[in-house]
């Protein structure tokens, strides 16, 4: 059996749930952040993917996944640097403490 | 066949500490297990060709951001301590709705009919990269370095320590 | 060159917003603003003068401003020579002035305000004389009012100061009365308020006989009221309260003038009355004043008010001058009184500023202590004498010559004032400047000054400077109506239907002659003191104490015009005591029971309604609050939810 294009897409989709679930069930901000960074690596396949099996001769899924790793490792900084600074002012990183939003 | 066995490996190696990442309680470990996955990721790369993505893939990800969300980690202690509670009250919730979008997603991958076209990659893959990142996606290229700029130096200022 | 004729008036006006503004932050605490702008006035002013002399047009700017039913007012500035040499004198006379008073201000709590209020005079005064019609004029005329009351009162913590900026606004006001009803005749007979239409309407014919001569003689009030004329001039010795360059420019060069310049202006109302009975009162007026305020200053002791009355004398006998159809000749008296006696003033400030009072008899021997200021008093002190060649020489001559042709009484009046105008100045001359010193050591500093010093000494450069101007102004400002020079100034102003009158070496040798029996007699009774005052003030048993009284012009006012208003005063109090406050209590008291009615209406049912709606959107509120929890895990949960969503409608349809 060869390895198609759905076998990624799946692998992808597991990984992109994963991330979401991350992201919906933890209170602690660097590990939402963490499950940020999966959901990008789980686009990062598919783009790659589609690349390898929808477009083999252009290279623009490569393109967009270096973006896209850019655009990751800017996230991470400035969302890493939002923690420090909102654990410096409010003493906590538990997103369900930080209810400054409401009312 | 030995493709088939490498995807599957390769795809054991990146979901397994992807799991620990968003369960373990224990953050550090957590963290520690998202290098395996993004390995496996990079393995993936290799897998379909893209030999230049999977090398950044472990500069920046394996290599940069994993750093620093351990530093991240050390340097807000209170907050990631063992004994600290680590799931919030939503989680059955989370559960359910990441399992329903991830059903749904799968059902509609695969049930999509993909147009695959046999063809073959450039044989020098960085090579058509670099030409295409300076070409067709150069203002791509020009933006995506000036937001690297602009969050370098917001990262700095959000970061800093006020007087 | 015309439209550069708005800028002079609007110099000092600006100048005058940004003192006001920013005061001490401007350089010099805003004195070199408006200093600035006075001298670009001056520039302006005597490039205009020039242009007209050389032989150019009237400047006349003009817009309809409004349209009265069928009568469009159109308002407008003009310059005519008239005007051209008015601003001439108050530009160069106020420029001088100006930087006298950075040095004599010098230190003043409120330094800037004065400089402030100077420039403000100085647009009112510049705008006054640009007037092409009636309602500008006045505009001005209250505008400068205003200004004399503001400064005459600048030391208002003294009582004395505040009173005589009081009686000079209250005085000056009663003229202005007569003049606002002249304008409103001359507005409703003649539909316009243009200098020129009603000149021209005069010449007509539309407006004449009694109705013109009322009309002019109710401007004349006015004029006798800014010009401090019989019987309104006790105003304008009190107003020496205020600093002496206040005393200079507005009460002796410029603004009193302004009543002169307003007969000169419409002459020809005046001329063209039946029988030139007009002209006639303005010059029994302007000779009876002379005549008295001459001698009120013959016993005044304080140096100002001895000017102020000389003042008060040179003002009868510019009006005298119209009054004997000298139309140049009064107008050009004006010009170099305004010249000499701003000198005067200046001289008398600096002395004052020096020694610290106002009192001659407690100086003496100053002329070697401020040689400067000795000698341009002195230079002045002729000019205003009238002895040859100095400036007041020409101009008097003049004067005496227009009454000698057509008023001999008025003549006599004239040669009369122009003696005891001689004997006064020496007077004081010979009191301040002579003799031995009779202030003690110590003695020194001003209100405005005050700088204890060893005794009296030169005032500063600053203020010596001026004075020099002046003074060579005041030697050689008479030649241009020299008549062996072909009397220039005669050329340039003149007034239409006036013959002019040929030189007559008698009058002009009796005026010499008598000027300096003026000073002689000053010099026999103070210099040489052959003999004593006290005798001749005996001597001259009972006219010496009707003089010291003033003519008693005050106790009557008190007794004819405060008494009864204070007495009707009373009466109405008691009236509106019991009368007025009763009516109006009532309808209080009726106004607060609708009050209390409507309060119960208010409270009730206003309210009610409002504190409805207030509770009805808090329980809205408080419910929907919970939707809003504040926590990014929640919203993060529904945006998943919401992408459910829409995976299942996708999929759906």
């Amino acid at each position: 059996m060869q390895v198609g294009l759905n076998h990624y897409l799946v692998v992808s989709a597991l990984l992109f749930g994963l991330g979401l679930f991350g992201i919906l069930s933890r209170r602690n901000a660097v590990a939402i952040l963490m499950g940020i960074e999966l959901m990008l690596n789980a686009t990062n396949i598919n783009v790659v993917a589609f690349n390898r099996y929808v477009a083999p001769a252009a290279v623009s899924g490569h393109v967009f996944a270096l973006v896209i790793i850019t655009l990751a490792a800017c996230e991470a900084a400035v969302g890493l640097a939002l923690v420090m600074a909102v654990y410096r002012n409010l003493e906590t990183i538990h997103v369900d403490e930080i209810n400054l939003m409401k009312w | 066949m030995g493709e088939l066995a490498a995807f599957i490996i390769l795809a054991i190696v990146t979901l397994l500490p992807a799991v620990v990442v968003v369960t373990n309680r224990n953050l550090v470990r957590a963290a520690m297990s998202l290098i395996p996955s993004f390995l496996g990721v990079t393995g993936l790369f290799v897998l379909l060709g893209a030999e230049f993505v999977a090398g950044i893939q472990i500069l920046i990800y394996a290599g940069a951001i994993a750093v620093l969300i351990l530093f991240v980690i050390m340097l807000t202690e209170g907050g990631t301590g063992l004994a600290v509670r680590q799931v919030n009250e939503q989680r059955q919730w989370g559960a359910l709705t990441a399992g329903i979008l991830t059903a749904g997603l799968v059902v509609i991958l695969l049930g999509t009919p993909w147009q695959i076209t046999a063809g073959t990659l450039p044989r020098s893959n960085v090579e058509a990269v670099g030409i295409a990142l300076l070409t067709d996606f150069v203002l791509a290229f020009e933006i995506s370095s000036l937001v690297l700029l602009v969050s370098l130096v917001g990262a700095l200022v959000i970061a800093r320590r006020e007087q | 060159m015309a439209p550069i004729t708005w800028l002079i008036p609007l110099l000092p006006f600006l100048a005058f917003w940004l003192i006001l503004f920013f005061g001490r932050r401007l350089p010099g605490q805003g004195a070199y603003v408006a200093v600035g702008a006075m001298v670009a006035a001056a520039v302006l002013s005597i490039g205009l003068f020039f242009r007209l002399a050389g032989g150019a047009e009237t400047v006349h700017l003009s817009v309809d401003w409004l349209v009265l039913g069928d009568r469009p007012i159109s308002l407008g500035l003009q310059v005519d020579p008239l005007t051209a040499v008015m601003l001439l004198v108050v530009t160069v006379v106020g420029s001088m002035i100006f930087i006298y008073s950075i040095g004599y201000m010098h230190g003043d709590p409120r330094y800037p305000r004065f400089f402030a209020y100077l420039s403000l005079f100085a647009a009112s005064m510049l705008f006054l004389v640009l007037a092409d019609n009636f309602l500008f004029l006045y505009m001005g005329w209250e505008l400068v009012g205003l200004c004399s009351y503001l400064l005459i009162g600048f030391w208002f913590e003294r009582p004395a100061a505040a009173r005589a900026s009081l009686k000079a606004f209250i005085t000056t006001r009663i003229g202005d009365v007569f003049m606002f009803i002249g304008i409103l005749l001359v507005f409703v007979t003649l539909g316009t308020l243009g200098f020129r239409e009603t000149f021209e309407a005069v010449e007509n014919g539309r407006l004449s006989g009694g109705l013109l001569t009322l009309t002019a003689l109710l401007l004349f009030g006015g004029a006798v009221g800014k010009s401090a004329q019989f019987p309104l001039h006790v105003w304008l010795p009190d107003a020496m309260e205020g600093p002496t360059p206040v005393s200079a420019l507005i009460h002796a060069a410029t603004m009193v003038a302004a009543g002169v310049y307003l007969v000169a202006r419409l002459f020809l109302l005046f001329f063209a009355s039946p029988g030139h009975e007009a002209l006639t009162v303005v010059a029994w007026v302007g000779g009876i004043t002379a005549l008295m305020a001459a001698t009120i200053a013959v016993v005044q002791d304080d140096i100002k008010r001895v000017l102020a009355y000389s003042t008060i004398s040179q003002l009868g006998y510019m009006m005298l001058g119209l009054g004997v159809l000298g139309y140049t000749a009064g107008v050009f008296h004006l010009m170099t009184h305004a010249f000499f006696k701003a000198l005067l003033f200046l001289a008398a400030g600096s002395v004052i500023h020096a020694i610290g009072t106002n009192d001659i008899k407690a100086m003496g021997g100053l002329a070697r202590v401020m040689p400067s200021t000795y000698w341009t008093f002195l230079i002045g002190t002729l000019a205003l004498s009238g002895v040859f060649p100095f400036a007041g020489f020409w101009s008097k001559d003049e004067i005496l010559l227009a009454a000698f042709h057509r008023n001999l009484p008025l003549f006599i009046i004239g040669i009369l004032t122009a003696f005891l105008t001689a004997f006064y100045m020496m007077r004081v001359a010979f009191y301040t400047f002579t003799g031995a010193p009779r202030w003690g050591t110590g003695t020194g500093g001003h209100g405005a000054g005050s700088h204890a010093g060893s005794g009296p000494h030169e005032s500063p450069r600053v203020m010596t400077v001026p004075l020099w101007v002046l003074a060579v102004f005041s030697v050689f400002i008479g030649f241009v109506g020299a008549p062996f020079l072909g009397n220039p100034f005669h050329q340039f102003v003149h007034a239409e239907g006036v013959e002019a009158l040929p030189p007559n070496l008698l009058v002009a040798g009796l005026s010499t002659v008598v000027a300096l029996a003026g000073i002689g007699a000053a010099a026999a009774l103070y210099r040489w003191r052959w003999v004593s005052p006290a005798t001749v003030r005996r001597a001259f048993q009972p006219f010496s104490t009707l003089a010291e009284r003033k003519y008693y012009v005050d106790e009557l006012y008190a007794w004819a015009v405060v008494r009864p208003t204070i007495w009707a005063t009373r009466v109405l109090r008691v009236f509106d005591l019991y009368v007025i406050d009763g009516l109006v209590n009532l309808l209080g008291a009726a106004i607060v029971g609708l009050a209390r009615l409507y309060r119960v209406f208010d409270l009730y049912v206003v309210d009610g309604v409002v504190n409805l709606t207030g509770w009805i959107t808090t329980k809205l509120g408080s419910v929907l609050r919970y939707v809003q929890t504040g926590r990014a895990e929640n919203y993060l949960l529904v945006i998943a939810a919401g992408v459910i969503a829409i995976l299942i409608g996708g999929l759906l349809l």
